[in-house]
């Protein structure tokens, strides 16, 4: 019954399942990427297509996207889209500006992250051209256009009919103020 | 552990003394009494950061305390409670009683076990130090959401280790009862003839293992987002704040178990002793705590119904919970069997049993209410939340811990405790936890957030009440210290069978048990063996 | 003993069925169809498990009542039944299954997505809350009003019961058209908020970085009140939320009153007071925007908040610009007031905290000078 050697063994194989669990709050990470990739849960918008297929005919429906834009923080920048909304057909690429402007008397980074609402339709959100996950540099006072090319998956659910393509700039080097 | 008791020991049961007995103690009795005393002390520490809750929120307007320290307060009780009071004092109660339900002579792990225990004071005296630092103690509550937990100043690294600490004595104390239970069980003791005491605490070791590590995941990530740069959770990098909440519910689920298991382990060992009949439905008892305990870990989300989850996952979430009633619901009918045609009594550890049965249970109910998404979007993050897991931690698991107190205290001093005083204990703690937090389903209802410092004048009523009873409850929870010391120093004899219908081979060694027991392991009997 | 705790009991469960709705004791109607259905189903699950904690509880007593040792019961030793234990595995299962599908067809519901007429964004500040009517091009900042701020300061030696709508109250409100379905998405500016009117039927997390939505369709007119339901730092319980629901064509007219006040507040930069008049719209200012943080006092919170009172950035006369153009671009967790405050207010409250409190500089700091400062390098 009072066996050293099991007791070892099985003292052993729970120290190794604990580190197991350890690695598996870090294998989360990933796994919840994919999650999100699959139920497009947290907005994100995955989807980033290499080339414009150019052949497919786009769908007969029509779904208002609209552009929003956010400021993180202490970032003296003010973003807004040139135009607030426009009437997409699923299936076919469009283009929007944003418009950025540095208030601030010195270089600022700043970097964009895009989110889409509802959260189902970042599944169909599909873009060929985005200014996000990339430092962009504004010099001070300086404005840039930045350009986003999308489209919207023909397979869209039914009964999505408003879209809502929001960035939000946050800073990058926040001891540079 | 007098010097009355020890006249009683006799020549071969050595221990050692004084301070070196406490110390380097590898004895388990010496250190489950360790955890309980600990676990006590914490409960106070604890209890007394609710006090000043309470009294801030005794009348609307800023009385006593600034919002930030208020914050503080709220985040560093649930600490306190959680991994202080509660788990300890159910560690605590496996250390004193496990090896002796099972007929070991002590934890497979002994030398572990004594580190186990002594890493708690120091990962609470670094939490609490904290409260003393520039900036603050942590006060982003104890789910640690980013990004608020990052703007905690110089007691952000301090939260982390402690938590860390506090995760790394948890898991050693899981494993050890875990390899004890299945090495050092006495011949004949087999898997389904083990107490139920011994079945959750084995399930709940479970837990911890599967469940902490993921959690120190988590708080390591939240380090290194803080310290070096990573963006785990830095939505400016690529990361995701919401990502943490999945990590910490992934963890915090369970933990939720990991404080009720043990409870209704130990109701299911005091209800059949004080109904002088055997526990109904052992097997479905076994099963459907087990079955709890994996369910749990499919449940995290329903705590993020409003982060914005996409409707099938909200959905399957919703479904997982409301499941979980049917297993809790099995084990609430098997103690309403048991005592069902009993012969009952009802000293002070049956009181507890039967009051943690139905406060738990109402807890459960507002569980169930919760767990349904569309009207949860109405009831989460407000005093409703509170009041639900308040029922459940503290007329719940806190209930029972006290009735397995006054149930095994005869067999740990030797004495029996005051019965009356008992019994005014019972009802000035079951009367004034009802007035404490009943009142708080309202304010929830009428919309209340919780964790606000003061409040519109249309929840002062209520938040009176509320307060009022809080402040009875805490002062009656000291004549439990003192019916506790006064069974230490003396009192009527206790005998090896305590009470007249408890079952098990705790009853078999004398009271107070020896500091050594099972030496060699008991021959077991088939009278011994029942339920 | 056990017949008092048994009424206790049943009274404390009994008690949110007597219609006592108006005493504050439970969820409300609301004022949407959603906050409607929320409501029944609440009332639902509500019953369901009153009944059930009835007949538990009630059967439970009976056997405590009955069963006992002083009654002379000898114990029975019946140990389990499968007739039984499938018994009471089945009948709370087909209860959760009766919850269940009105639960789902009302969530289902709540996951609309079809066009909406008004889009509102709300963002969570610390401690506020900004809308933009994202149709309109209009922008409103809601923070505490100034009787609630005041009061609720330690020892402010104001009675909140004398404050209307005591810390459920802001400066600037929003308003929204009834029957109109209305948008609103959730976002934050620095840690999480959550945005939640129970009138409204639910509560929505605001993320940083992320965009999240819901909608309402408002039934009735009238003022629904409010609060951020996710801890936010210590100004958690101090940022309500005051919708005000009007007919479409009293929504029309405020959206342009607002919008023509906003313009008129733009231009600001010719203004210029006197040293009195800008002391006092300073500190109307400063203690609707700053003192969360540094205080009444101008002391800040050690270790969290610098103190102003004494402070360099607020006495040096070299510091003089820093000073304005922190407070129009913020630093660190202090947010930016270039966008939400007129470069009249922001002068008066430059000119405030440079003579509040002891600072005493004397310094006079015009509009001009602000707006000269927000193109300056």
């Amino acid at each position: 019954m009072r066996n050293k050697s099991k007791i070892k063994r099985t003292t052993l194989s729970l120290v190794f399942f604990t580190v197991l669990m350890f690695g598996f709050g870090y294998a989360l990470v990933p796994l919840y990427d994919v999650f999100c990739k699959l139920t497009g849960i947290n907005g994100k918008t995955q989807r980033v297509v290499e080339l414009e297929n150019q052949q497919s005919h786009p769908s007969d429906r029509w779904v208002k996207v609209r552009f929003d834009a956010n400021i993180n923080g202490d970032l003296p920048w003010t973003l807004k889209p040139k135009v607030r909304n426009i009437k997409v057909q699923p299936g076919k690429f469009y283009e929007a500006t944003y418009i950025v402007h540095n208030n601030f008397s010195g270089d600022v980074v700043g970097q964009a992250v895009p989110s889409v609402s509802p959260s189902v339709a970042s599944l169909y959100f599909m873009k060929s051209e985005c200014f996000c996950f990339v430092n962009q540099l504004l010099k001070a006072g300086e404005t840039q256009e930045m350009l986003v090319r999308f489209e919207v998956d023909k397979d869209l659910p039914e009964g999505v009919e408003d879209i809502t393509l929001s960035y939000t700039f946050f800073r990058v080097n926040p001891d540079n103020s | 552990m007098s010097t009355l008791t020890q006249a009683n020991d006799h020549d071969h049961d050595h221990k050692p003394t004084g301070l070196k007995r406490w110390f380097f103690s590898t004895n388990h009795k010496d250190i489950g009494t360790l955890y309980l005393i600990f676990a006590l002390t914490m409960f106070f520490v604890g209890g007394s950061m609710a006090m000043i809750i309470r009294a801030e929120l005794f009348q609307p307007g800023l009385q006593f305390v600034d919002p930030q320290f208020y914050n503080s307060m709220v985040t560093v009780h649930a600490l306190i409670m959680i991994f202080g009071a509660v788990m300890p004092a159910g560690v605590g109660l496996a250390n004193w009683m496990i090896p002796l339900m099972i007929g070991a002579p002590d934890m497979a792990l002994p030398r572990m076990n004594n580190m186990s225990f002594w890493i708690l004071p120091f990962a609470f005296a670094l939490l609490i130090s904290t409260l003393f630092m520039e900036g603050g103690g942590p006060a982003g509550g104890w789910t640690m959401y980013p990004p608020l937990v990052l703007q905690t100043g110089a007691a952000f690294p301090f939260l982390i280790l402690a938590v860390h600490f506090l995760g790394i004595s948890s898991i050693m104390g899981a494993i050890n009862i875990i390899v004890t239970v299945f090495n050092m069980r006495a011949p004949g003791m087999t898997l389904m003839k083990m107490p139920l005491f011994v079945w959750t605490w084995v399930i709940t070791s479970f837990l911890l293992v599967a469940s902490l590590p993921v959690l120190a995941g988590g708080v390591t990530m939240l380090l290194t987002d803080k310290y070096f740069g990573t963006s785990f959770f830095n939505a400016a990098g690529g990361g995701d704040p919401v990502l943490f909440q999945h990590i910490f519910w992934f963890f915090g689920h369970p933990e939720v178990y990991i404080l009720a298991l043990p409870a209704f382990g130990i109701v299911s060992q005091i209800i059949p002793a004080f109904a002088r009949k055997p526990l109904f439905g052992y097997a479905s008892m076994v099963y459907a705590t087990a079955s709890i305990a994996i369910l749990s870990f499919f449940v995290w989300a329903h705590h993020m119904f409003t982060v914005g989850l996409p409707v099938k996952g909200e959905l399957f979430f919703m479904y997982a919970t409301m499941l979980i009633a049917v297993p809790t619901g099995v084990k609430v009918f098997n103690w309403m069997a048991t005592m069902w045609k009993g012969s009952m009594t009802f000293e002070t550890p049956m009181l507890f049993s039967i009051a943690f049965v139905i406060l738990f249970t109402i807890g459960g109910f507002s569980g169930l209410m919760l767990g349904i998404t569309p009207v949860d979007f109405q009831y989460h993050d407000t005093y409703f939340v509170v009041a639900h897991f308040h029922y459940v931690l503290l007329t719940g698991a806190v209930f029972a811990l006290m009735g397995a107190v006054y149930y095994w205290l005869p067999k740990w001093t030797g004495y029996m405790y005051d019965e009356k005083l008992g019994q005014i204990h019972f009802w000035l703690s079951t009367i004034t936890a009802n007035i404490l937090f009943f009142p708080q389903h309202f304010l929830g209802l009428a919309g209340m957030p919780r964790r606000i410092p003061d409040y519109n004048v249309q929840f002062a009523d209520f938040n009176m009440i509320s307060s009022i009873g809080g402040f009875a409850y805490g002062i009656s929870q000291l004549l439990f210290v003192y019916i506790v010391i006064k069974c230490v120093l003396g009192g009527k004899k206790a005998k090896a069978l305590s009470w007249e219908g408890a079952k098990g081979l705790e009853w078999t060694v004398p009271s107070p048990a020896p500091h050594h027991t099972f030496e060699t392991p008991p021959k077991l009997t088939k009278a011994m063996l029942e339920h | 003993m056990k017949s008092i705790f048994q009424k206790i009991i049943v009274g404390l469960v009994l008690l949110p069925f007597t219609a006592l709705a108006d005493w504050g004791l439970n969820l409300t109607r609301g004022a949407t169809t959603i906050s409607n259905e929320i409501y029944d189903l609440h009332m639902l699950s509500l019953w369901i498990v009153t009944i059930i904690g009835i007949v538990v509880f009630g059967i439970m007593f009976w056997s405590i009542f009955h069963h006992r040792k002083s009654k002379g019961v000898k114990p029975a030793t019946f140990s389990h039944s499968t007739t039984v234990e499938v018994i009471w595995t089945i009948i709370p299962l087909a209860i959760i299954i009766s919850l269940a599908v009105p639960a789902t067809s009302l969530l289902i519901k709540m996951h609309d997505t079809s066009e909406a007429q008004i889009t509102l964004k709300a963002t969570g500040y610390q401690w506020k809350w900004k809308y933009d009517y994202l149709d309109e091009d209009l922008t409103i900042y809601s923070a505490l009003d100034e009787k609630s701020s005041e009061a609720s300061q330690r020892d402010s030696g104001i009675n909140p019961m004398e404050v209307d709508n005591y810390l459920l109250d802001v400066d600037n409100l929003i308003v929204l058209p009834i029957n109109t379905k209305i948008r609103i998405l959730t976002t934050a500016n620095d840690v999480i908020h959550a945005w939640w009117v129970p009138a409204l039927g639910w509560k929505r997390d605001a993320i940083p970085g992320f965009i999240n939505d819901n909608w309402a369709v408002i039934e009735k007119p009238g003022i629904y009140r409010g609060q951020c339901a996710e801890i936010c730092g210590k100004g958690h319980g101090y940022m309500p939320i005051v919708v005000k629901a009007v007919p479409m064509d009293e929504y029309k007219i405020w959206v342009a009153e607002m919008k023509a006040e906003q313009e008129a507040k733009k231009n600001t930069s010719g203004m210029v007071l006197t040293m009195e008049e800008l002391m006092t719209k300073g500190e109307t200012v400063y203690k609707a925007q700053c003192l969360m943080c540094h205080q009444a006092n101008g002391q800040g919170l050690k270790g969290a908040f610098p103190a102003l009172a004494g402070s360099p950035m607020a006495t040096e006369p070299a510091q003089r610009l820093g000073h304005i153009k922190q407070i129009l671009n913020g630093k660190g967790i202090m947010p930016a007031y270039g966008e939400q405050l007129s470069d009249v207010e922001i002068a008066a409250v430059t000119t405030y905290e440079r003579n509040a409190w002891g600072n005493d500089t004397g310094d006079i700091v015009q509009a001009k000078e602000v707006a000269e400062a927000r193109t300056k390098k």
